[in-house]
This record gives structure tokens, C-alpha cells and sequence, in this order.
């Protein structure tokens, strides 16, 4: 029964995919939709297939830009949960600021960082990104260092082990599943940022621009064509951070 | 009263903080340099002077003054204004979102197969940015026609905060329809309780605590989708096209775009104080969790 | 007296459950299993774990299918007595809803019969005055101690005076006072209501006080092994717990369920049965 299961676990999402798709093109050829309601599967990948190279140049300087913020908010985010770790009381500051950050549309800076920034920096879109980024990764994180099993902690100290000691031994390792917890959820929000960022003006090269452009000149296969990137590209960040939490997994339970 | 001391003590501590990250960026400002720098090899520092980092009185004040010259209305007024459209949209966004929402768990609560193959389209949407659909279903726009029905433009941006909105909503409403343990469904069997009755009187019930924060982020999902749609196609009327129009005038009057971004912040804000109030309406009566 | 009489409250005949049959899992968890039980009765399933006195229960309460024999409650299959409500059930953890009072809670399965609002509501205060919390209705499980619970859990089992009542080891999470206590209400209560009970318990003395009857079973696949009549009167109180009978029957069990102890002593060890 339970290969069964699986083959149906796989099997049924893609039969509702290819419906849907079949459904799709079936529907724009049927009613005749027009394509600046919605283009059909078929003239999208050809899209798709014909501008390759553009593409992956418009999805190069997206990702670049995702995967920068991605980082250095990471690596900022980590630093600043040992330290709240280490600080308590900083907790009180910092939580109700990244609550209320959830609730707004932050991605609006960037309209004040451009300004800050030369018109041709990709900074301000690497600086939101490395902004949203840090905020997920410093919530998780710091949850992970601090919400420790009492009784593990107790144990410690009855080794009289150092606070370092406890760090290292105890806080770090239960924190790591936590890093990865966020780095799923900052991965798609990297590129998502990354997207959204470019729809304030400055350098036209990304793929937000570049659907827009499109449209504009009502080639709306063309945009959807860039739409698939960056689908593609959301993905691909998702996978990785994935990937990356599997081989962290080894040898611990599920 | 301990409840209101709680949020006395947070609304301060908040407070506090936005203290805090004034002195900050006036310190910048103060030492900072004025045509911005160059750390670890790329021009990472901003610039510092007036023009592209305005004093934080400056951007208060420019709330009292004239949206442009000449005219009568504030710029205060005209934020409101702008907040209070994109906040209509957001809410429309938010409930069309939650309806299919949570339509749409209990389809796959219900049959098995529409789970296994909607699921991991679901889970997989969370990850792309649908908001790459923002221009495409803003065009449709005043061309779009159903009948008698012609698509207004404004739509599109609720639909967009629909799209952002829904899959949250989703997946967190089949979690907690899925959660009751099974000794509770057994014991709705022994009542020989039609799927219905279950539904009601025990999976709906019990999935609100995790619904709570499903609709939290439903409702910023909502306002995310809302002002993408305003900014990436300028909608007239809502406070993402006034972001992007002050930020071009920003070499001029550099402190009038903060005044759209704190509108924007508002709002955001707004929303999700209005879904934390129902949030309690909906959690009034189970016992309190300790807070972490 | 009358007719009723002639009919058993629960006919368990030939009853067999195994699960996964043919896979790699399967678990032979019930073999042809006879019991017949009379209205009024007390009776209670002992054994080790794996035994399948939960399985068994959940047979009469037509939560499971059996993969053979069959079952009759209040002469009806046990199906159409579910769909009847001829029986009311009390789980280890009492269930409560912890969104409903205390009241809504035992008018749960009320509602569900379609009853109105006043009847369900004076019904609902009658079983709280049964089990001793009448001024409890308004208040939310999350409020009361665990017993308390379970008593609620009880009133709620019996809301719609069902002649059958299934237990699954309800006292299990409570601690060893309580448990006392909660053991010489149900009595009380049944007594009250004249309800035939099927009980499943780890605890031998549990067991004992409780019954007319103890059914002892056998670890997987499992059979009945033994049945112990207990024979301490129909009024049993706290002396009891100190009468001669007492210690006896309850040696009487504890020998029945050793019988497979001397079977199994080269393979597992036997889990599970409580001296306490």
C-alpha cells in the first residue's frame, strides 16, 4: 500500500497539472481569448524558447541581486541573533519592530533608497533585499538560540559549564534546524524583493523591468515568457535552501 | 488589566525603538559623508547630505505643507486619501482571498486526491513571486468585458492582493481542519455525525488557532499584492503611485516621498490591526498561551 | 421480566481483526473472540499491550470493521446501533471542546440528534447534576482539573441516556486519588442509570472494583483468555477495597494473565499490567 501512496503522491499533481495546462490552452483557443487577457501555453513557451538568452541575462541580474541580499543579510542576521542571545533584553527592541516590519509593505524604501544612491546603483535592491532577508533570518535564529530545552540547560550547568560552553554545545545545535526554517522562507522572499525593487525606476535590466516593458509594447506572450523565469528562478532559490537543510539532516530524526 | 499593561509595555517598547532608529539615521547624517562612500570596495555608504537623506523633522513637517504649489490640499490630506483607496482595495483583496482560501482547504480537507494534487502547487506558489503577474492583470483594465461588466482597473490590484492573499490562508485552514486528534473524530463516528456536522461543530472550530496567523499573513500578503500593482502600473488614486511620483520629484523636495512611505507603513499597519482585533473576537474564548 | 431481557446488550461472536492483511504489516490483532454480555452489566477487557482490548471496544462501537464474526449491540449490528446512538463513549483523554462550556459540551450529542435548544439545555443540567458539577456548566474545560474533566466527559457519554457505555481506559491519566474517587462515582452513576458498561483498563485492581465481570486477554493475536466472575455484591464502597474477596479476585486475575506469562517467558517480556 504504501508504494502506492508515493506513485499517487506523485502522480496526482501532475495529472492536475497537465489538466490545467490542457484546460488553459484549451479554453484560449476555444473562446478565443485575446492575448492581453491571457496568452496560451503553447505561444508562451515558444516565447520562452526563442528568448532564451535574454532571459537568463534578465534573470542573471535579478538572481545576482536576490542572492547578494540573501547572503550578507544572512551572515548579518546570524551575527545579530548571538548577540540578542547574549543580550536579552535587546529582545524587547528588536521583536516588536520585526512584528510590525511583517505587517507593512517595506519593499516601499526602496523608492528612499534610490534617492540615497546614484540612479545606476544596484545597491538600493541588494540593500532591501539584505534588509527583509536579515530581519526573517534574526527572528528565526535568535528563537532558535534562546527557546532551548530547560533541562538541557540545567544539565549544563551542573557540569558548571561557561556560558560560551552552553553556546557552543547546546544553543548553537538547536538553532541550526531554525536557520534553515528561515532560509525557506528568506529564499523566495529574496527573489521576490529582488522583483518587486525594480518596479521603482532605476537600472532597466532585470525581469520585473523587462515584463513590464513588454506589456507596454503588448507582446504579452513575451511577458509571460519572463514571468516562467522568474517562476524558474523563485524555485531554483526554494530547491537550494532545501537541498541544503537535507544535508544538514543527516543522522538527525526527522 | 494585565492584558492592557502588556500592550502598554509593547506599544513603548516600540516606540522606543523608532527613538532609537531616529538617532540613528540623524547620526548619520551627522557624521556620515555628504556625497556617500566607499566600504569594502563598492559605494555602500549613501549620501548624507540633505538632498538624499532629509532630516526626520523636515519629513514631519512636510505633512502640513501643500502637496504642490499652489494648490490648497495638504500633503497629509492627500496621504490619507491615498492610504484610505489602497486600504478599500487591500480589504477586498483580503476577503475575496480568504473565501477561496478557505474554500479551498476544505476541498482538500474533503477528497484526498484534490489534496495530493493541489497541495504541492500550493506550497510551491508561497515560493515564486506571483507578483510578476502584477502587470499582466492590471492590463486587463478597461478592456477586460463580461457581458455588460467592464473590468475596472482598480480591480486588478485586488485581485493581485488576492492571489497574495489566498495561498496563506489556504494552507494554514487545512492544517488546523486536519489538526483534531482522533479521538475527537471517533468520538463525532460514535455520534454517527455526517462530514458536514464534522465540519462545523468540530474540524472549523478547532482550525481557528491555526487560521489566526494564516489571516495575519493573508491580510499583509494582501496589502503587499495591493500596492505592487498600484506601483508597477501606477494606479491612480492609491498610495503606491504616490510613492513613485514623489520619488521623482525627490531631487526637489526630498522629504516629500518619506511622507508617502510612512502612508504606506500606516496602512500596513492599519490592516493588520484590524485582523488582530477579529483575531481576538476569534480566539475569545480558549485559554490564554503563555507568551514566549 | 420482560422480553428485553432475553436480549444480550452486546453479542460478540467469532470476531477476528487483522490489519494490512497480506502486506508485510500485518497485524493479527483480534482472533475469534466470543462475548456475550447481559444488560446491566459491568465488564471489564484486561490485558497486556497488544492485546486488543481497545480493538475489541472499538468492534462493539463500530468504529472498525470486523474481518470476521460478527457484532450485535442491543440486538441490533453494531452499525445501526452507531447510527442509533445506542452507546455513549469515554476516551483516555477526555475530548472536551475547548471552545464549548461545559454545558455545550454534553449537549454535543444532543445537537447532532437534532434535539432543540430547551430540551438539550435541561437535559444538560440533569447529567451535571448526575455527576456532581452543577455549578460548573458555564465553565470552560481548560478551567477544570483532569477529573473534572472526565466527569464531564462521562455526563456527555451519557447525555442521551444510551443503555451502553464504552470506556477506554478514562482514569488512565488521572493520578492514584482520583482515580479512587472516579471509579466509585462511575459505579454510582451507573447504578443510577441502570447502564451495562464495557470497560478497558491496565489495572487489575481497577478492574476488579469496578466489575461484575473481568475478561482477561491474551498479547497478540489476541484471544480471550479467561473470564473472572467477581462476586462482591452489587454495593461496593471504600471497604471493599479492603475485603478478603477483593484480594482474592484480584489474585485470580493477576494468575489468568501470568498463565501466558509462563508462555512467553523465553520471547518479550509482557508490558503494561499495573499492580497498582
Amino acid at each position: 500500500m504504501k508504494t502506492l501512496d508515493r506513485v499517487k503522491n506523485i502522480a496526482t499533481p501532475f495529472v492536475f497539472g497537465i489538466a490545467f495546462l490542457g484546460l488553459w490552452e484549451g479554453a484560449v483557443n476555444g473562446f478565443d481569448l485575446k492575448p492581453y487577457f491571457l496568452a496560451a501555453p503553447s505561444k508562451i513557451m515558444e516565447q520562452f524558447l526563442n528568448n532564451t538568452t535574454r532571459i537568463w541575462e534578465a534573470t542573471a541580474v535579478s538572481g545576482s541581486n536576490a542572492l547578494i541580499g540573501l547572503c550578507i543579510g544572512t551572515i548579518f542576521g546570524i551575527a545579530m541573533s548571538f548577540i540578542l542571545s547574549r543580550f536579552r533584553f535587546l529582545n524587547e527592541l528588536v521583536t516588536p519592530l520585526a512584528i510590525s516590519l511583517n505587517a507593512i509593505p517595506i519593499f516601499v524604501l526602496v523608492a528612499v533608497l534610490n534617492n540615497m544612491y546614484s540612479i545606476t546603483s544596484e545597491i538600493p535592491r541588494r540593500f532591501m533585499v539584505t534588509l527583509v532577508v536579515y530581519f526573517i533570518v534574526l527572528v528565526n535564529v535568535a528563537r532558535g538560540l534562546t527557546q532551548v530545552s530547560s533541562i538541557q540547560v540545567e544539565l549544563m550547568r551542573s557540569y558548571a559549564a561557561s556560558e560560551f560552553a552552553i553556546l557552543r554545545k547546546v544553543r548553537v545545535p538547536n538553532a541550526i534546524p531554525y536557520l534553515f526554517t528561515a532560509l525557506k522562507v528568506a529564499a523566495p522572499a529574496s527573489v521576490i524583493t529582488a522583483f518587486v525593487s525594480e518596479y521603482f525606476g532605476g537600472l532597466q535590466n532585470g525581469l520585473g523591468s523587462r515584463i513590464t516593458s513588454n506589456i507596454a509594447n503588448s507582446k504579452n506572450a513575451a511577458a509571460w515568457a519572463y514571468v516562467l523565469g522568474a517562476c524558474l528562478l523563485g524555485l531554483a532559490f526554494y530547491t537550494v535552501s532545501i537541498i541544503l537543510e537535507g544535508l544538514t539532516r543527516k543522522g538527525q530524526s526527522k | 488589566m494585565k492584558f492592557v499593561r502588556r500592550i502598554a509595555y509593547r506599544t513603548f517598547m516600540f516606540l522606543l525603538t523608532l527613538v532609537l532608529l531616529v538617532g540613528i539615521w540623524e547620526l548619520y547624517k551627522a557624521t556620515g559623508p555628504q556625497d556617500g562612500g566607499i566600504l569594502f570596495g563598492a559605494r555602500v555608504l549613501p549620501r548624507a547630505n540633505d538632498t538624499a537623506m532629509p532630516h526626520v523633522s523636515t519629513m514631519f513637517s512636510r505633512y502640513g505643507r501643500p502637496e504642490v504649489r499652489g494648490s490648497d490640499k495638504e500633503i497629509w490630506q492627500v496621504v490619507l486619501s491615498g492610504a484610505w483607496f489602497s486600504l478599500r482595495l487591500s480589504l477586498v483583496g483580503f476577503f475575496l482571498g480568504t473565501t477561496i482560501g478557505v474554500g479551498l482547504a476544505v476541498l482538500m480537507a474533503r477528497f484526498k486526491t484534490v489534496r495530493r494534487g493541489l497541495l504541492p502547487y500550493l506550497v510551491m506558489s508561497q515560493t515564486v513571486p506571483l507578483i510578476a503577474l502584477a502587470p499582466l492583470v492590471v492590463s486587463w483594465g478597461g478592456k477586460l468585458e463580461i457581458g455588460s461588466f467592464v473590468w475596472p482597473r482598480w480591480l486588478s490590484a485586488s485581485i493581485l492582493g488576492t492571489f497574495l492573499a489566498f495561498f496563506p490562508v489556504a494552507v494554514g485552514t487545512l492544517r488546523g481542519l486536519t489538526s483534531s486528534p482522533l479521538a475527537a473524530v471517533e468520538l463525532m463516528s460514535s455520534y454517527a455525525a455526517s462530514w458536514r456536522q464534522t465540519l462545523f461543530k468540530l474540524r472549523f472550530p478547532a482550525a481557528v488557532p491555526f487560521m489566526v496567523p494564516a489571516l495575519k499573513l493573508g491580510a499583509s500578503g494582501a496589502v503587499v499584492g495591493v500596492v505592487v500593482a498600484e506601483i508597477s502600473t501606477g494606479l491612480k488614486g492609491g498610495i503606491g503611485r504616490l510613492i513613485i511620483e514623489y520619488a521623482r520629484e525627490a531631487t526637489g523636495d526630498p522629504a516629500k516621498v518619506f511622507t508617502a512611505v510612512f502612508g504606506a507603513a500606516a496602512l500596513g499597519l492599519t490592516m493588520s490591526g484590524l485582523v488582530a482585533f477579529f483575531d481576538l473576537f476569534l480566539m475569545r474564548n480558549r485559554p490564554r498561551e503563555t507568551s514566549t | 421480566m420482560s422480553v428485553v431481557a432475553n436480549i444480550s446488550a452486546v453479542e460478540v461472536i467469532g470476531a477476528s481483526k487483522i490489519f494490512n492483511e497480506g502486506t508485510d504489516n500485518q497485524v493479527d490483532a483480534l482472533l475469534d473472540v466470543n462475548l456475550t454480555i447481559a444488560p446491566g452489566e459491568f465488564v471489564s477487557l484486561i490485558g497486556p499491550s497488544g492485546c486488543g482490548k481497545s480493538t475489541l471496544l472499538r468492534l462493539i462501537a463500530n468504529l472498525l470493521e470486523p474481518t470476521q464474526g460478527e457484532i450485535s449491540v442491543n440486538g441490533k449490528t453494531s452499525a445501526q446501533a452507531r447510527l442509533d446512538q445506542e452507546y455513549g463513549m469515554a476516551f483516555q483523554q477526555a475530548g472536551l471542546f475547548d471552545w464549548r462550556t461545559v454545558s455545550k459540551n454534553i449537549e454535543l450529542p444532543l445537537e447532532l440528534k437534532g434535539w432543540d435548544k430547551k430540551k438539550r439545555a435541561v437535559r444538560a443540567a440533569e447529567m451535571l447534576e448526575l455527576v456532581k458539577l452543577h455549578d460548573f456548566g458555564n465553565m470552560y474545560p481548560w478551567q477544570l482539573s483532569g477529573g473534572m474533566q472526565q466527569r464531564v466527559a462521562i455526563a456527555r457519554a451519557l447525555a442521551a441516556h444510551p443503555p451502553l457505555l464504552l470506556m477506554d481506559e478514562p482514569f488512565g491519566a488521572l493520578d492514584e486519588m482520583t482515580r479512587e474517587y472516579m471509579q466509585g462515582e462511575l459505579l454510582r452513576i451507573c447504578a443510577e442509570t441502570a447502564t451495562t458498561v464495557v470497560f478497558v483498563t491496565h489495572s487489575i485492581p481497577e478492574a476488579v472494583y469496578l466489575s461484575n465481570r473481568v475478561v482477561v486477554m491474551s498479547p497478540r493475536p489476541g484471544r480471550i483468555l479467561e473470564i473472572i466472575p467477581v462476586n462482591l455484591g452489587s454495593k461496593r464502597s471504600e471497604l471493599t477495597r479492603a475485603a478478603d474477596g477483593f484480594f482474592r479476585s484480584i489474585t485470580s486475575v493477576r494468575e489468568a494473565l501470568r498463565g501466558t506469562h509462563a508462555d512467553h517467558v523465553a520471547s518479550t517480556a509482557i508490558r503494561g499490567v499495573e499492580d497498582r
